[in-house]
């Protein structure tokens, strides 16, 4: 079958084009119109006149701040998960001890409980700690991943045995073996989640809702939502603004990252 | 002196006995080759010399030193998988370089040691490659050398050639040989395959069932096999096997065909009439006019060399293979003769060689 010319396939992805990039670019049209403009409701499909203007404008307030606590966030939650749960898969997927089995289950069934399940007991954690309101308060309940924990054992338990058992006679501790054999040859798994990771703490809008009420401590997607909340008149071209500026750090790890873990993948031969 | 010594070794994996007593001792600079079907337990066997397992009972001891509880890394061995096992995001000299680097040993030291076993195996312009960049041929070399700068007491190969093509592992066979020799370290090989088992062993020791079948040289498991596993484990194409009797009060024996073996080695003890089983080569088997007839199946011409199967016609219809120099004569059936003195003599129920 030639592909290029079946015109259902193409009507299909240009659908899909469309779906995604529409409201895109309705926020970008929209961050170049005159606040008025938007609040009539005739909001055109080309780019309006006011230029960048609504970006200097929100760069000169808050928003700076609101990214640099969203992307400390980010990144934390990401590392955080990324290093809990490589090192509690490390564990399942190379150690026999007791209980074993059961920390496995543990880990599996926590799986199906989101965070909104346990919100009221995390908050309730975090008070006792004294964290709320602080920025460690924002990622520290967030960094244990089921998920993340259970992608890394299937990685972990599909390297070969002898690679293992090389690294026993070579003399590698635990350890050693971990960081210097297992980390590298899961380099591409451990980027691709990385992303993912990013992105979901990126996103995170409840728990930093609910823990924060210091405006210093608001992230970006709660600062687009305050200025949203503004009932009168709301800036809707600062508020697009602020939303193509909460795009750009997502793309630019997904854009970095992309090319990070693609050389991995073909340099990864297990 | 013994480098090795393997002492009332047995192994089992819950109910089953994969490893029965096995006793071994292996002189300074000797290679061993441990040869069996899959399933034999000589992997097993070869994994706790490593200390990859631990043996159910008995010990090991190398060089006067028992190591059965010590870690793998602590025993001064090293290892060629038969997947090579290579890391694969090091450069072979950091593959090679790795085990070094973990004993602490010197910069200058790793890489003089490294170099040295790269010149060796002729790896020289890959070091800086990274095991994907190479062919099976090198990878297995990488892993030799890996091996051999740990300046180890003993090798041990698993299977190592068994991921290269026909040509190649000639090669490599002879290589690894001339290798051993030059370093003169005691070594363990094992491998399903007999002709690595006959080239490359000082001796043989022919796994069967997780038993020792034959402990010998090459040349006297080929020809004094011990007992039928061995006699058709060793040897292609397999030895043939006749169904006979002991007769003439242990002088000869009744092939169930008809011909009448006289066994000029000497007198077989055991009752007149005992059941038997004669083992003769293929090579061994002559075309003689005066024979028992062969139904001919099929004939394989070699070249230099043809291989013909047939059936005896009676009784029992026993199948044969023959090995002749040159062309098959034309026809269906042929005339067979089995010359006294390539027969071997077994116990038709234990197997056992008769002497």
């Amino acid at each position: 079958m030639n592909a290029r010319r079946d015109p259902v396939a193409h009507a299909v992805l240009l659908l899909g084009v469309i779906l995604f990039v529409a409201p895109l670019w309705l926020v970008l049209v929209a961050s170049t119109q005159d606040p008025a403009t938007i609040a009539r409701g005739d909001l055109s499909l080309l780019p309006g006149n006011e230029g960048f203007s609504a970006y200097a404008r929100v760069l000169n307030g808050p928003v700076p701040h609101m990214l640099l606590i969203s992307l400390g966030m980010a990144l934390a939650i990401a590392f955080g998960k990324i290093i809990i749960s490589v090192l509690s898969a490390f564990a399942i997927a190379f150690f026999r001890f007791p209980g074993r089995r059961v920390a496995f289950w543990l880990i599996f069934i926590t799986l199906m409980l989101p965070v909104e399940v346990r919100i009221i007991p995390t908050y309730s954690v975090m008070s006792d700690l004294g964290l709320i309101n602080t920025f460690t308060g924002l990622w520290l309940p967030l960094i244990a991943s089921a998920t993340a924990t259970l992608l890394f054992r299937q990685v972990f338990v599909a390297i070969p045995d002898e690679l293992v058992e090389a690294a026993r006679m070579d003399g590698a501790g635990p350890l050693r073996f971990l960081w210097d054999i297992v980390l590298p040859v899961s380099g591409a798994n451990i980027a691709a989640l990385f992303v993912i990771l990013f992105i979901y703490g990126w996103n995170q809008y409840l728990w930093p809702l609910l823990v924060a009420t210091n405006p210093r401590l608001d992230t970006i997607v709660i600062g687009i939502v305050k200025m949203i909340a503004v009932e009168t008149d709301t800036d809707w071209s600062a508020v697009m603004a602020t939303a193509v500026l909460a795009l750009l750090p997502p793309v630019v790890v997904v854009v970095l990252m992309q090319r990070w873990f693609v050389a991995g993948l073909t340099e990864g031969e297990k | 002196m013994a480098m090795l010594e393997l002492n009332g070794l047995r192994k089992n994996f819950g109910a089953t006995e994969v490893l029965r007593q096995i006793d071994l001792s292996l002189a300074s600079g000797e290679m061993l080759v441990i040869v069996g079907a899959s399933g034999c337990g000589k992997s097993t066997l070869l994994r706790i010399v490593a200390g990859l397992e631990a043996p159910s009972t008995g010990t090991v001891v190398l060089d006067g030193r028992d190591v059965t509880s010590l870690d793998p890394a602590a025993r001064d061995i090293a290892m060629v998988f038969q997947n090579y096992a290579l890391y694969p995001h090091m450069t072979v000299f950091d593959n090679m370089a790795y085990g070094l680097r973990i004993r602490g040993l010197s910069r200058d030291e790793i890489t003089h040691r490294v170099r040295e076993a790269a010149e060796l195996l002729g790896l020289f312009e890959f070091l800086e490659r990274k095991p994907r960049q190479l062919s099976g041929g090198q990878r297995q070399r990488v892993a030799m050398g890996r091996a051999i700068v740990r300046e180890p007491k003993l090798f041990l190969f698993d299977e190592p050639l068994s991921n290269l093509d026909a040509t190649l592992r000639v090669r490599t066979r002879a290589e690894i040989r001339r290798l051993q020799r030059r370093l003169g370290v005691t070594s363990l090989y094992v491998t399903h395959d007999q002709v690595e088992a006959m080239t490359l062993g000082d001796r043989l020791l022919v796994l069967h069932k997780g038993r020792p079948a034959q402990l010998a040289t090459p040349m006297e498991v080929f020809e004094r096999p011990a007992d039928t596993y061995v006699a058709g484990f060793i040897g292609a194409p397999a030895m043939n096997f006749l169904p006979a009797r002991l007769a003439d009060l242990g002088d000869s024996a009744r092939l169930d065909a008809g011909p009448l073996l006289h066994c000029i080695d000497g007198r077989r003890a055991g009752d007149e009439g005992t059941a038997l089983t004669i083992g003769i080569r293929p090579e061994h088997v002559l075309i003689d006019p005066e024979g028992v007839p062969l139904r001919v199946d099929l004939i394989e011409p070699l070249g230099s060399e043809t291989l013909v199967h047939g059936r005896l016609a009676a009784p029992g219809e026993t199948s044969l293979v023959i090995r002749l120099a040159g062309k098959a004569p034309d026809g269906e059936i042929l005339t067979i003769a089995f010359p006294p003195e390539h027969i071997h003599v077994f116990d038709a129920e234990t197997g056992l060689r008769l002497d």
